[in-house]
């Protein structure tokens, strides 16, 4: 291994390229004085301004921000209590049921959805995407909560109550803080995957309820223009901005510590 | 009263009975072992006696309170765990101040309180330390401290030297010796090491396969063990298989199997006819070139098979007549002693007096 360490930085250096390089092209192309993503013209904020006021966009990203926020709220809770079911007792049908949903294929998640909600006379729009989004990312919370669970010393629950902690005192002070890095984990990843879900979304929106993937798809139909940088540059933004919050709020988060 | 009463505990799980028919009694303020090896019961008993576990049958009184469906916050009971079980989350100062709020003790007296706690297990000034940066005999101290620190009626240990040094295990046998004495506090205390068991207890109960084999102080159990399994688990011990030839007033002349007739005092319960054995600890075996004939009443000659050389005695297996081997134990420092160790090979005599050993009936 020691003798050839660039052949090791090499493969590394083009994997890391392949990831990030059409990334760098969309920001950088984001700030170009040009239509067309063909050449670089000259350094401009102008498809920001454009962003700005593009009242479809900025209702979409809107609509993109709500169903993100209580669909990760709604599902972190909820798969936080699964996870620890999952954990706690032995049960044969929770785990399938939970993740389910996780393993079959979006678009038949997306129609059956879709077929249920017509079934219930749920009328289409935000609801229906909110519920539709809480199913598929309850699972992908469960999965680290339980993760994190069994990484857990399970005596120090044990020294809770007998130094005199009830059932759910114990849970308090003692396990939720020991896996709150799980739960926020958790809830960013559910928080993203709702963001940037395109499938099911599709299946489930209604005429008014458009999200920014479901809108930047209907944009980029025609072609790539340059806003349409612009808007992904934001969410990489936004996206980082999330990483940076979370490893301050748990240090050890994604490394699952 | 005793403090605590287990009365006929039996606990199973599946086909296999981890506690069979146990009853026991602790006083105030005892420093109480359950000793035994790895799954006879020992651990199952005491975390049924935390709450942690359920009886199939029997009573556990605590105060003369009986605790079936005593959940483990509802018992004043406290428990030291083998891994300490510090919650990592929080310093030494909330982990201690921990079972305070709990016991709903008012804030003003939390910080007092705490900082004696970790007085008496001279901890001083490390109340902002999260336990990932103490040592572990730190943390041992703040998992005593935490568990002492509202004064529990039963403080209940688990094997909780078993990860420390030796050098620092000795210090805390002598420290959690002291600090029983000083705060008053019963002790149970579980552990497979027989020399810890014997350093620190008033008593000891020694346990096999889920029962008590036999329950007194450390002396009485290291010089008169009850039964085979005793005499071989506390210490080194040759178990000398015999039949007894007769017994006068509790003088027996035992036939031991393969080496011949020895003298035997009091064996009462050595009935003519029937068979046991005879329990010689190494220590108790003189070992010389030549024995000076008043020593010793029985006396076999041997020679040396093997050694074990281990600093301040040397523990010499002695191959007499017959392919029988004993186990000699002799201090480095021995009078008399010659300079010269005995080689494997050398030619040696070996001898007890009839007081050295112990009958075990069968």
């Amino acid at each position: 291994m020691k003798r050839k360490p660039w052949l090791l930085w090499t493969a590394g250096s083009l994997v890391y390229l392949f990831l990030y390089l059409p990334l760098v092209i969309v920001v950088v192309y984001s700030f170009n004085d040009s239509r067309l993503n063909a050449e670089w013209v000259g350094f401009t904020l102008k498809w920001y301004d454009v962003l700005f006021h593009d009242e479809q966009m900025l209702s979409a990203a809107w609509n993109s921000l709500v169903i993100g926020l209580m669909a990760s709220v709604v599902s972190t809770v909820l798969g936080t209590m699964a996870g620890y079911a999952m954990y706690r007792y032995d049960l044969k049908l929770l785990p399938v049921l939970v993740l389910t949903p996780i393993a079959i294929p979006e678009i038949l998640l997306g129609v059956s959805l879709l077929i249920f909600f017509v079934m219930l006379n749920i009328s289409l729009g935000m609801l229906s995407i909110v519920l539709a989004h809480i199913a598929f990312c309850v699972g992908f919370v469960a999965i680290v909560v339980r993760s994190r669970l069994s990484g857990m010393d399970e005596s120090l629950v044990e020294a809770a109550r007998d130094l005199g902690a009830t059932q759910w005192v114990a849970f308090r002070r003692v396990t939720l803080p020991l896996i709150m890095p799980g739960i926020i984990a958790g809830a960013l990843m559910a928080f993203t995957l709702s963001i940037d879900d395109f499938v099911i979304t599709f299946f489930t929106a209604g005429v008014d309820s458009t999200t920014l993937p479901l809108q930047i798809y209907s944009m980029i139909k025609i072609a790539v223009t340059p806003e349409v940088n612009a808007i992904s540059t934001l969410l990489m933004l936004l996206t980082l901005v999330l990483i940076v919050v979370a490893t301050r709020l748990a240090p050890g988060v994604f490394r699952g510590e | 009263m005793a403090l605590l009463e287990i009365r006929n505990v039996t606990r199973r799980f599946g086909d296999f009975t981890a506690v069979d028919d146990v009853s026991l009694s602790i006083g105030a303020a005892e420093f109480f072992t359950l000793l035994g090896p790895s799954g006879c019961g020992k651990t199952t008993l005491l975390r049924m006696i935390a709450g942690f576990d359920q009886p199939d049958g029997g009573q556990i009184l605590l105060d003369g309170r009986d605790m079936a469906g005593v959940p483990p916050e509802g018992r004043n009971i406290h428990t030291v765990f083998q891994s300490y079980a510090l919650f990592p989350h929080m310093t030494v100062e909330q982990n201690i101040a921990f079972p305070l709020q709990m016991a709903k003790c008012p804030d003003d007296q939390i910080k007092p309180r705490v900082r004696e706690a970790l007085e008496d297990v001279s901890l001083q000034g490390k109340e902002k330390r999260y336990p990932n940066e103490l040592s572990g005999g730190q943390k041992q101290r703040v998992a005593l401290a935490r568990a002492l620190v509202n004064r529990p009626k039963l403080l209940l240990l688990d094997e909780p030297l078993a990860a420390l040094d030796a050098k620092l295990k000795e210090r805390m046998q002598l420290e959690l010796i002291s600090l029983q004495k000083e705060i008053g506090v019963t002790f149970v205390y579980v552990t497979h090491d027989q020399e810890e068991a014997l350093a620190l207890s008033h008593r000891i109960a020694v346990m096999n396969l889920g029962r008590v084999e036999q329950l007194d102080q450390p002396a009485q159990i290291y010089s008169f063990p009850k039964n085979r399994f005793v005499a071989d688990f506390i210490g080194e011990c040759n178990i000398l298989e015999c039949g007894v030839a007769t017994n006068v007033d509790g003088v027996a002349t035992l036939e031991l199997d393969g080496l011949g007739s020895v003298q035997a005092t009091g064996a009462n319960g050595a009935t003519p006819g029937s068979r046991g054995a005879l329990a010689l600890r190494p220590e108790k075996i003189a070992i010389a070139r030549d024995l000076p004939p008043t020593d010793c009443v029985n006396r076999f000659n041997g020679k040396v098979h093997d050694y074990l050389y281990t600093g301040d005695v040397t523990l010499y297996i002695v191959e007499v007549q017959s392919g029988h081997r004993l186990e000699v134990m002799l201090p480095n420092n021995a009078v008399g002693r010659s300079s010269k160790f005995f080689e494997p090979g050398d030619a040696v005599q070996v001898g007890w007096r009839d007081d050295a050993g112990h009958y075990l009936a069968d």
